[in-house]
């Protein structure tokens, strides 16, 4: 049963209401197209050639066999791309992206750094020609000792990746880079090697009743969407280039392709197709440059589409991690200080998210006294990629563990515990910015309350866990364009992809400002020359800021409308009120204008009406969510059942609560996924061995119970409805939840993800061993 | 390259030929040959489900079927579940339900539905949970899907 719990209320006519999805019938009847459904005249297909190796030098590439093969039209290399610089000099404080070693990751120049690395990539008439002919191409490599650990790559004697990467001790600059050329520092595979402090830890120590201090380890996962990477390009004789392709923004994928190509982003337009997922995966270039070269060099169209098992080698994933946490806490309750380090594989180049990682890991509490310090490591594994929520969950897991531990021994309940040292308005975060208002105490409180926390819970090897997290939430620039239509409807033309909803959310968000029916909102999400430029739907972003553009739109027509009343009635904008779409003269009451009704006039009276909204809002706020889980584990075999879970979140304002409630559902169950099963199978040279849906095991709908939701809606004060972003955070909470309700079923506290039957075997047994020691 | 074969089949009812060559699956055929993009590919190895079809009364991935294969056979794609001015029930109740998020998984899980339904008229939690096993969903956790399936049921119920 999902509930809401509002701690103030303000009236709105469609925010807050379920309206059916503008894009749900072509969505139900497989209509709407998605990256690899676009079909074109003269159509090529294309594959990627992919490493073997984990690690090798590329001596030399052969490709005259392929070309050779009936049905080929091009090969490209690393000889076709840009080199754009890799060096930290040339990037920007708080750069995103490295746009060297995006190019490189793209395709492989001098080195082959994961297995699964793009090599080479062939355009052919028939999929399975370009296939074949990937077979042709010869290339000759000199295997590399792999380093596929943090524990290896940190040494200072271990194989490096790049032998002129740079070594930062720099929270700002997460995608890491090469070395000026005068500088003669030594090789190594730590990209970045940061700290955050507050307070004195010793001291807080010190002030301890209780101390915990224990490791994890957590394994890469991948992001999972059902959509395989696919990308189509034509390249015209004028230089002009246009792409179809699904991603997570239509302009992050024009920019990098133009940084990747070399030329100007005004020479490429890029079509947004549906999203098949994304999770965060789908917001680097894989596959757009390389259509658009193997376009320009076969002057075809040329689709490039991914295998399963490209998806899984040559994408994503999220950073395998290390953590040790240590806390103290004292007799009344409080956390008197914490000391971390946090190693991240950033995967074959930097960048992984070890930075918000560590910034997340205490934000929902007050700690006076803590030192957190990360590492970002490269190891020959693909290029980390964000997932929902990138790098807090694992750092949720290892401390919120610990919280539990520490709770337990000082006879704490979990939630009384958290509301002891729950971060408020205004608590500092470990970087010292402060918090705007959140709801995490009203989230907790919600827990307390829930029928499922005090529900009795019977039966050997059954437990319940309770844990939280939190998730930044970001912001960025975005545009909006709406036109009322004849029929008193608003066509409107947005930037941010839908990834699970936000086109009604943003229409609803329209329609709320104007007074009209979402329905009479038809969404549209336009391509990148028809809209302004808007950032990735992504750190649970679109909604928000999309919206707000929207919002913005939304008001510009009803500013024009106002005086379009005016004219007419030959008063002045200021003689006339709009509510609830009907537009009133204020001294004569009988004029009187329906939005419908005005809309059949616009033409006539003076022409159409658009409204636009260009902007990159402040005052998105932080998210929190909670979990409550119960589970069973069966000790002969090591299988844990999910037996109910509740999954709550400090929203703000629910938009449209249904899809909402999905991001929450969603999330909680990847972050069940995460905690039981879902891992990178690695062998001694660097292999993935589980790249099939098949051995990388996502859960399937026998795996779960239905997911009950609780929509905390503690308004944000920095948005016009109330609202923030919802997406990411409900992934956080459900590892340290899961291992904490292991913990309380079987008494073994579990230190590494995923808890799968064999690991929680191998957890019974050694605590059986330690026993009988 | 082996001769193309060429094949006879109905497909929504309607009688269709086409040209395959032997190595291509039933998928390829549909998407690449006949240009019926509803059914998608997830993962083309049998383990997603996004290409799920019905063939002769049984759901088949059609990435596993070979294109040769459906030579007098009857499919039935997401292309023929709606009538022209109306939605089938169960996709009316995936839109009621918000049971999409991306929507890519849709039509394999819209036609595996259909069948249990059609099979089944009542399935509880349970049923529909173990029938659904071999669609994955990455966005939903499910829980809006199944009650989507259960509604629907009751409807067709009413209905039927």
């Amino acid at each position: 049963m999902a509930t809401t719990t509002e701690v103030s209320s303000t009236e709105f006519n469609v925010v807050g209401t379920r309206p059916i999805r503008h894009d749900g019938t072509e969505k139900v009847t497989g209509r709407a197209r998605y990256s690899a459904d676009i079909q074109l005249p003269g159509l090529l297909h294309g594959r990627v050639l992919r490493s073997p190796h984990a690690h090798a030098r590329i001596l030399s590439i052969d490709t005259s066999k392929a070309l050779d093969l009936p049905g080929v039209k091009a090969v490209v290399t690393s000889a076709d791309f840009a080199k754009p610089s890799g060096r930290v000099s040339d990037l920007t404080e708080g750069a995103i992206h490295n746009m060297g070693f995006m190019a490189n990751n793209v395709m492989a120049g001098e080195k082959a750094l994961y297995k699964g690395h793009a090599v080479a990539a062939v355009a052919a008439t028939s999929p399975h020609i370009a296939e074949e002919a990937l077979g042709l191409i010869d290339i000759q490599y000199e295997v590399l000792p792999p380093v596929l650990t943090l524990d290896v790559a940190m040494k200072d004697d271990a194989p490096v990746l790049h032998e002129r990467l740079a070594s930062l001790a720099n929270p700002g600059l997460r995608p890491g880079g090469l070395k000026d050329d005068d500088d003669t520092g030594e090789a190594t595979n730590i990209a970045n090697h940061f700290v955050f402090e507050s307070g004195d830890i010793e001291q807080g120590f010190k002030e301890a009743d209780v101390v915990v201090e224990r490791e994890f380890d957590t394994a890469s996962v991948h992001q999972g969407y059902i959509e395989p990477h696919a990308a189509t390009a034509v390249w015209n004789a004028d230089g002009n280039i246009t792409i179809w392709c699904s991603s997570q923004g239509q302009f992050a994928m024009r920019d990098q392709t133009a940084r990747l190509v070399g030329v100007p982003v005004s020479k490429i337009k890029v079509i947004p197709m549906e999203i098949g997922g994304g999770f965060g995966g789908k917001t680097i270039v894989y596959l757009e440059p390389v259509a658009a070269a193997l376009a320009k060099k076969s002057g075809q169209p040329v689709k490039v589409t991914m295998s399963r098992t490209d998806v899984f080698q040559g994408t994503g994933p999220t950073s395998g991690t290390h953590i040790r946490v240590k806390m103290g806490a004292n007799k009344e309750g409080k956390i008197t200080a914490v000391d971390a380090t946090l190693a991240y594989e950033s995967g074959a180049f930097p960048g992984s998210p070890a930075i918000p990682g560590s910034l997340c890991m205490l934000s929902a509490y007050e700690v006076e006294n803590a030192r957190v310090e990360g590492y970002d490591v490269v190891v020959n594994k693909p290029k980390a990629a964000a997932y929902r929520a990138p790098g807090s969950p694992a750092s949720a897991f290892a401390a919120e563990s610990v919280i539990d531990e520490v709770a337990g021994k000082l006879g704490f309940d979990p939630v009384d515990f958290r509301m002891l040292n729950g971060a408020r308005e205004g608590t500092r975060r470990i970087n010292g910015v402060r918090l705007p208002r959140i709801g995490y105490m009203e989230l907790l409180q919600a827990a307390k309350d829930h029928p499922h926390y005090s529900a009795p819970l019977e039966g050997p090897n059954r437990g319940r866990g309770f844990a939280t997290g939190f998730w930044g939430n970001g912001t960025g620039p975005a545009s909006a364009v709406a036109s009322v239509n004849s029929d008193g409807s608003v066509s409107l033309v947005e930037g941010s992809p839908d990834i699970g909803g936000n086109r009604v959310a943003l229409a609803m968000q329209v329609a709320e400002v104007l007074g009209i029916a979402a329905e009479d909102v038809k969404p549209a999400i336009g391509d990148t020359d028809s809209v302004g430029f808007t950032s990735n739907t992504g750190g649970s972003g679109a909604t928000f800021k999309s919206g707000w553009a929207c919002y913005e739109a939304a008001h510009d027509i009803k500013r024009q409308m106002i005086e379009r009343a005016a004219k007419i009635w030959e008063a002045s904008p200021e003689d006339v009120s709009y509510t609830d779409g009907v537009l009133t003269h204020n001294s004569d009451p009988e004029l009187k204008l329906t939005f419908r009704q005005l809309a059949a006039r616009l033409n006539a009276t003076g022409g159409p009406i658009s409204g636009r909204g260009n902007v990159n809002p402040r005052g998105q706020g932080p998210a929190t969510a909670g979990c409550i889980v119960d589970v069973e584990v069966d000790p002969d075999t090591g299988k844990v059942e999910i037996l109910r879970f509740t999954t709550l979140q400090d929203i703000g304002k629910a938009i449209h609560p249904s899809y909402v409630e999905g991001q929450m559902q969603g999330g909680a169950v990847q972050g069940i996924g995460w905690a039981l099963n879902e891992e990178y199978v690695y062998n001694d040279r660097g292999e993935m061995s589980n790249s099939s849906f098949l051995d990388y095991r996502m859960p399937t709908s026998l795996d779960l119970p239905m997911i009950d939701t609780v929509m905390v809606e503690v308004p944000n004060p920095g948005h016009p409805f109330g609202m923030k972003g919802v997406g990411e955070v409900a992934i956080v909470p459900p590892m340290p939840a899961i291992a904490n309700a292991i913990h309380n079923a079987i008494g073994v506290r579990m230190t590494s993800l995923p808890m799968s039957p064999g690991n929680i075997l191998e957890a019974i047994w050694s605590q059986q061993e330690d026993g009988k020691a | 390259m082996a001769k193309k074969a060429h094949i006879e089949t109905t497909i929504n009812g309607e009688q269709v030929e086409y040209l395959c060559e032997p190595r291509q699956s039933l998928l390829e055929v549909l998407r690449d040959v006949l240009e019926m993009t509803g059914t998608k590919e997830g993962c083309n190895d049998g383990n997603c489900g996004a290409c799920t079809v019905v063939m002769d009364g049984r759901i088949v991935n059609s990435c596993l079927v070979l294109g040769a294969e459906a030579e007098g056979a009857n499919l039935e794609t997401i292309e023929g579940v709606a009538t022209p001015d109306s939605l089938h029930p169960l996709q009316q109740s995936f839109l009621q339900n918000a049971a999409l998020q991306c929507g890519i998984c849709t039509p394999g899980f819209i036609l595996a539905s259909k069948a249990l339904l059609e099979m089944e008229p009542d399935p509880g939690e349970e049923r529909v949970r173990h029938w659904l096993a071999g669609n994955l969903c990455r966005c939903t956790g499910y829980d809006k899907i199944v009650k989507a399936v259960l509604e629907a049921a009751d409807v067709l119920e009413v209905k039927g």
